[in-house]
């Protein structure tokens, strides 16, 4: 397997748990075949790059024509294939939506306007007069942008620089203070809207054995059901903490100008996102280990079991606000590749799930969030989840039978006539 | 007894559609997305409708209650019309779908048959056009509060809950006919559909007399059930040896090896 050029300890070891990047094939045509991965990895990586959304393990463009198979059985094992998949993110997705507006339409706390509010979005909204509150809310969604923007460029500089221990130290910050304090003080309102009276000691020992056992599962190894259930509780967190501190319209523009952002970060040849993923491929590694969300466990040629937390997001927090940046790898299309050809591998690849970016779950759940918190009457809310999961689906589909992924701006615009068609 | 309320209509409203969409619909991932397309479908249609009506609203004079009624009328209707417009225009998508896949893929046998799809599909309509009828009342049927403190009637929880169920059952009906309608040129059958429709939405105009709403409306969906069992393939014969467990191919079929 291979492993990244720098000798980090802490690097192997977390290597060592996280599927590489490009996959030796072991086998015979050993000249033969390691032009391919290489080939199709940089296709991949040129032609169809991130996507906001998951990205299907299907095979790409070059190993199809090279297929001993005929195409139609491809394309309806694609298919098949690929709804299964989109299956498996419709439960977590669907689970951390519930889990959002369950609590809001509970939990009075993150639907209260309070006084305070984000670093990031300064200006306050003025309900009396709607040209201010307009122009508020669009320097807010400036100041937000530009935050992300830099860290985003932080994140690039320290990768290609190698400061791994940096990052990794960031990561772990975030996930500690998500884990910890957000969920202290979600069990806190829980208790309140329930008045459930609780001591502190107990209180103490559920907080800690909840984180400590989040960040062990989220960094290191743990079951996957359980690292699923801790990434939709996270995701789930975040939301609501996005909801409740963001101000109404500064939150639908900041959602529509994300969109537009990741579509313009991932395309620009100079874009952050893109930078970064060219230089984890030259350098043949996986970006960062964990924080992103994979269902299912990955058997790869000649490893023994390991569960995969996923080989790549990179994930920008801040204090109190933040927005995940995800890119999405590829699966190991050189495995793939050797599929197609040795059938005798083929019962050593099994079913190799689909992962998707944390930040996905946080955008859809705050989408939803909103809809249920200002709409106020549960149609908007379902009007909104449905239209989620179809815009999914259809950008998954399309992506898998176009072989090129696209993008979630027009997520955001059929999210908002819905959204707006329902308050109608 | 709010919450005893609330799991009643709950389980009546949607009981038989979960339990068709566990047993048959869950297991294959390709029906949950046809039926969620489904769901989707409907949903726009009401959107559509809503904003016609929206508008006119606006428009119109808002004192007039006769005016505000007759355009009430004037929405349903529309609303049943965009609906079947709608599951026309779903049918003739997932044609092509069909035809596409079926071209592109060498073998002979579509992943999935028109038949199951008019199935997957009205039972897509049936959930949301049911979500929507009843989310927002089971949600206040949980809240404190006395049915009928102003002199309505006490069954409006109960008798939306049944209605609710009714409309879900008779979306996937509807359905299974209309697809078979279109696959056989079959028109009147079509026709049938739109007005079966049309009467069941605009009986409900004579609530909260709801023995005159809830009671036309089973009769056409028990109608509805027969014809739909019918177009599926189904028979006397086949019930009856369905039901004394004598059908052979069926047996055979889901024999499990020990």
């Amino acid at each position: 397997m291979n492993t990244s050029d720098s000798e980090e300890d802490s690097y192997n070891e977390r290597s060592a748990l996280v599927q590489s990047e490009s996959p030796t094939i072991p086998s015979y045509n050993q000249d033969h075949d390691m032009s391919l991965p290489q080939e199709t990895d940089s296709k991949r990586v040129s032609g169809h790059e991130f996507s906001f959304l998951s990205c299907l393990d299907e095979p790409g463009p070059v190993e199809r024509e090279r297929a001993s198979t005929p195409d139609g059985e491809e394309e309806e094992l694609t298919l098949k294939y690929g709804a299964k998949h989109v299956i498996m993110l419709f439960i977590p997705v669907t689970l951390c939506m519930v889990v959002v507006v369950a609590t809001i339409k509970s939990v009075s706390f993150y639907t209260e306007k309070s006084s305070q509010r984000l670093i990031y979005t300064p200006f306050e909204e003025d309900p009396n007069s709607v040209g201010q509150r307009l122009l508020n809310s669009f320097l807010n969604t400036i100041v937000m942008i530009s935050v992300i923007v830099v860290m985003t460029i932080i994140l690039v500089v320290l990768y290609k620089y190698r400061c791994y221990k940096f990052i990794h130290g960031w990561l772990i910050l975030s996930s500690l203070m998500l884990l910890f304090w957000f969920s202290f003080m979600y069990l806190g309102e829980v208790f309140k809207t329930y008045n459930v009276a609780m001591d502190y000691p107990t209180l103490v020992m559920i907080i800690w054995n909840f984180g400590v056992v989040g960040m062990i599962c989220i960094h290191w190894k743990g079951p996957l059901r359980l690292q699923q259930a801790y990434l939709i509780v996270i995701s789930a967190l975040m939301a609501l903490i996005f909801i409740k501190y963001l101000p109404e319209w500064s939150a639908w523009v900041i959602l529509g100008a994300i969109s537009i952002y990741d579509l313009i970060a991932v395309l620009c040849p100079k874009g952050p996102l893109r930078m970064l993923v060219e230089t984890a491929q030259e350098r043949n590694e996986p970006i960062f280990p964990a924080l992103i969300y994979s269902s299912a466990m990955v058997w790869m040629v000649g490893m023994a079991d390991s569960s995969n937390p996923g080989s790549a997001d990179e994930r920008q927090r801040n204090e109190g606000g933040a927005r995940a940046q995800e890119g999405v790898e590829s699966e190991d299309d050189a495995a793939q590749g050797g599929r197609r050809r040795y059938s005798a591998e083929e019962d050593l690849e099994e079913d190799r799930g689909v992962k998707l970016g944390l930040g996905d779950f946080i955008f859809y759940s705050v989408l939803v969030g909103k809809a249920a918190a200002t709409g106020g009457d549960w149609n908007t809310t379902l009007a909104c989840f449905v239209a989620i999961l179809i815009v999914s689906v259809s950008t998954i589909i399309y992506g898998s039978v176009m072989y090129r992924l696209t993008y979630t701006n027009r997520d955001v615009f059929l999210m908002f006539k819905v959204y707006y068609a329902c308050r109608v | 007894m709010t919450v005893a309320v609330f799991f009643g209509c709950t389980f009546i409203a949607f009981g038989p559609a979960v339990a068709l969409f566990v047993f048959t619909i869950a297991r294959d991932p390709l029906r949950v997305i046809f039926l969620i397309a489904g769901a989707f479908f409907w949903l726009v249609s009401l959107l559509l409708s809503s904003l016609v009506w929206f508008i006119t609203v606006q428009i119109s004079n808002k004192n007039s209650a006769t005016q505000q009624t007759g355009l009430l009328i004037f929405g349903v209707v529309l609303s049943v019309l965009l609906q079947e417009a709608f599951r026309y225009g779903y049918y003739r998508l997932l044609k092509k779908a069909n035809e596409g896949l079926l071209a592109l893929s060498q073998e002979d046998t579509m992943p999935i048959s028109i038949r199951q799809l008019a199935y997957v599909s009205g039972l897509g309509f049936g959930f949301m056009s049911g979500a929507f009828s009843v989310v927002n009342i089971l949600s206040d049927s949980l809240g404190p509060g006395t049915v009928g403190i102003h002199g309505d009637s006490q069954h409006y929880f109960i008798s939306s809950a049944f209605m609710t169920l009714a409309i879900i059952l008779l979306h996937m009906f509807w359905g299974v006919v209309f697809f078979e309608s279109c696959e056989r040129q079959r028109w009147w059958g079509l026709g049938a559909v739109v007005i079966s429709h049309l009467v069941v939405s605009c009986v409900s105009f004579v609530n909260p007399h709801y023995q005159g709403s809830l009671i036309p409306t089973y009769i056409i969906l028990s109608v509805m059930a027969a014809w739909a069992y019918l177009c599926a393939g189904g028979s006397l014969r086949n019930l009856k040896l369905c039901l004394t467990c004598k059908d052979k191919d069926f047996l055979l079929a889901n024999h499990r090896p020990r």
